[in-house]
């Protein structure tokens, strides 16, 4: 299964966060990335990144998961001397982890 | 059946105009609001007031816009709402004043001014940062460059009341500059939560204009039409608190279920609390319903009561940063950039050059993804650049660092090539964010209406 076939998201900054909003196209896809999208693995995933706590918050109706990941721009866009400095392309890494998972399945 | 239409103007200070323009040629909006100011934004505009402190601290592309709708605007009964006052409303309306004059246009400007509170920030003191509580300390105090209060919808809407044609503002929260119109048309009380909600939802869908009408779409991107030509967003509400959200026919781009969900939770923290001046929104119960095409009918969302205090940002000035980049091609592209690193890295060590942090990232290797990039091809890449970027206590060595790299053009690995070349020295800022009681902000939130050209 291709992710980009069954999901998609898009990221950006909020202060010193990144906010990635992920979308499923169908409901069964969308409980396979609940199931592997936890906290914890998105804690270890993003952790090379140098990042905070990650929230998680589930919107079944638009088979959606919001996830915020705290402390992650070193600052903040304006501060931060990354070429991606808003977390514009955090969703991009996010939806390769979710292929790698889904792939192990 | 009472029908209002908001159209979205810019999503950003740099977008384009021309979507707006149209909107109000073709007489398809009552109201057409021009959200202006990103996080970053101020940051920008307050480098522009230093320079110039008396005209400076707006965002530019005010009056080649108005230049160009303006009598389009006024003719067509299209009102305009605008955060471009920045960090000058004052001087932004000065500057409307004599555009209009200029072009022989009579109309009613209201100015809102009350949320930069730099001046009087010790009224605010501590100033506690809004995740961590720590007091504001003196150090990032010294470097303040900005503090504004997020306002709401309301001194809008008192604006609207009073018969203005143009409201210009300063730090207003996004989604309030579409509310207002909403609750000025429907007489909505601002303690019927829902509908609050529902309004700032409207706002929340078309803050970031083409982000809900097809652009910057994440999902199958490939298959939308006339990105060249893409149209902004307009929303329809009517009196029975039905929203559709659209965009003129004929324009490219597309509104459906995804473009529309995928706005919905941007940049909105907790789905079940986004928090707004006016209200605090529960989008999780959600429905969007493709109604037609282009068109997404979108409800269910509920509001409880708005927080108990403004946030307010303050920014600081957080040393520089220096850059340059080199590209290097095959073979073993990664290797020679990753070599101009760490020469890079000897020689700052070497003339002790007073460096916070370093960054190098390889340009179609990393530079985005970061150690979170895949190594599979890296052996393979047919060129790399190498970008590497310092963040320094001052100017002067942030100048030096970028002038390192340039001889390497000669004496480092071979093949260097292409974009080769020093950036211009970038002040950083930093952010600090604050709650703070409504009472002591709205005291000194103003709302000015002047009649120009009568």
């Amino acid at each position: 299964m291709r992710i980009q076939d069954v999901a998609y998201a898009r990221s950006s900054d909020k202060g010193d966060h990144v906010d990635i909003g992920l979308f499923a196209y169908v409901e069964p896809s969308y409980q396979l990335l609940l199931e592997e999208l936890t906290v914890d693995r998105l804690q270890k995933f993003f952790a090379p990144m140098g990042i905070g706590k990650v929230d998680r918050y589930p919107v079944p109706g638009l088979l959606a998961i919001k996830f915020v990941i705290h402390n992650a721009l070193d600052g903040g866009g304006a501060r931060s001397l990354r070429a991606d400095n808003q977390g514009k392309t955090w969703s991009g890494a996010l939806l390769r982890y979710a292929q790698v998972r889904l792939d192990e399945r | 059946m009472d029908t209002l239409r908001v159209g979205a103007g810019v999503g950003f200070y740099g977008d384009t105009f021309l979507p707006a323009l149209e909107m109000m040629q073709q007489s398809a909006v009552d109201f057409v609001c021009f959200e202006d100011l990103a996080e970053l934004t101020l940051a920008i505009l307050q480098k522009d007031r230093a320079r110039n402190p008396k005209q400076g601290g707006y965002t530019k592309d005010l009056i080649p816009m108005l230049e160009a709708g303006l009598g389009t605007a006024l003719h067509n009964r299209v009102r305009i709402i605008t955060n471009a006052g920045g960090l000058n409303p004052d001087a932004a309306a000065q500057a409307v004043t004599e555009l209009a004059k200029r072009l022989g246009l009579s109309l009613k400007i209201a100015t809102v001014t009350g949320d930069a509170i730099l001046e009087r920030l010790g009224e605010f003191l501590p100033f506690p940062h809004m995740e961590t509580g720590q007091p504001l300390p003196q150090d990032i105090s010294r470097r303040a460059l900005f503090a504004n209060v997020y306002l709401g919808a309301r001194p809008i809407v008192r604006a609207l009341e009073e018969g203005a044609d143009l409201v210009i503002t300063g730090r207003v929260a996004d989604p309030s500059l579409f509310l207002a119109p909403v609750v000025y048309h429907f007489g909505w009380d601002w303690d019927n939560w829902d509908r609050i909600a529902l309004g700032t939802v409207v706002g929340h869908l078309l803050e970031c204009s083409s982000q809900v009408t097809g652009g910057n779409h994440g999902g199958h991107w490939d298959a939308i039409e006339g990105l060249d030509q893409i149209g902004f967003p307009i929303a329809e509400v009517n009196s029975d608190d039905q929203v559709v959200i659209t965009k003129l026919p004929g324009s490219g781009g597309r509104v459906d279920v995804d473009t529309v969900r995928e706005q919905l939770l941007y940049e909105i923290h907790d789905p079940s609390a986004y928090l707004t001046p006016d209200v605090v929104v529960n989008v999780t119960g959600a429905r969007l319903e493709l109604v037609g095409r282009d068109r997404v009918k979108v409800s269910g969302i509920r509001g409880t009561q708005r927080p108990a205090q403004y946030k307010a940002l303050l920014g600081y000035e957080d040393g520089y940063m220096g850059q340059g980049m080199m590209g290097y091609s095959w073979p073993d592209a990664l290797k020679k950039a990753q070599a101009v690193e760490a020469i890079m890295r000897r020689q700052i060590s070497r003339f002790n050059l007073p460096v916070d942090e370093i960054r190098a990232e390889y340009l179609g290797y990393n530079s985005l993804h970061g150690p979170l990039a895949n190594e599979e091809y890296a052996d393979q890449l047919n060129e790399v650049y190498l970008r590497f970027a310092v963040r320094t206590p001052d100017r002067r060595t942030a100048e030096q660092i970028s002038r390192l790299m340039v001889p390497l053009a000669l004496g480092g690995p071979p093949t260097a090539s292409g974009l080769i070349g020093v950036d211009r020295v970038r002040s950083l800022m930093g952010l600090w964010p604050t709650l703070i009681d409504r009472n002591v902000v709205d005291d000194q939130v103003s709302v000015k209406v002047e009649e120009v050209g009568t």
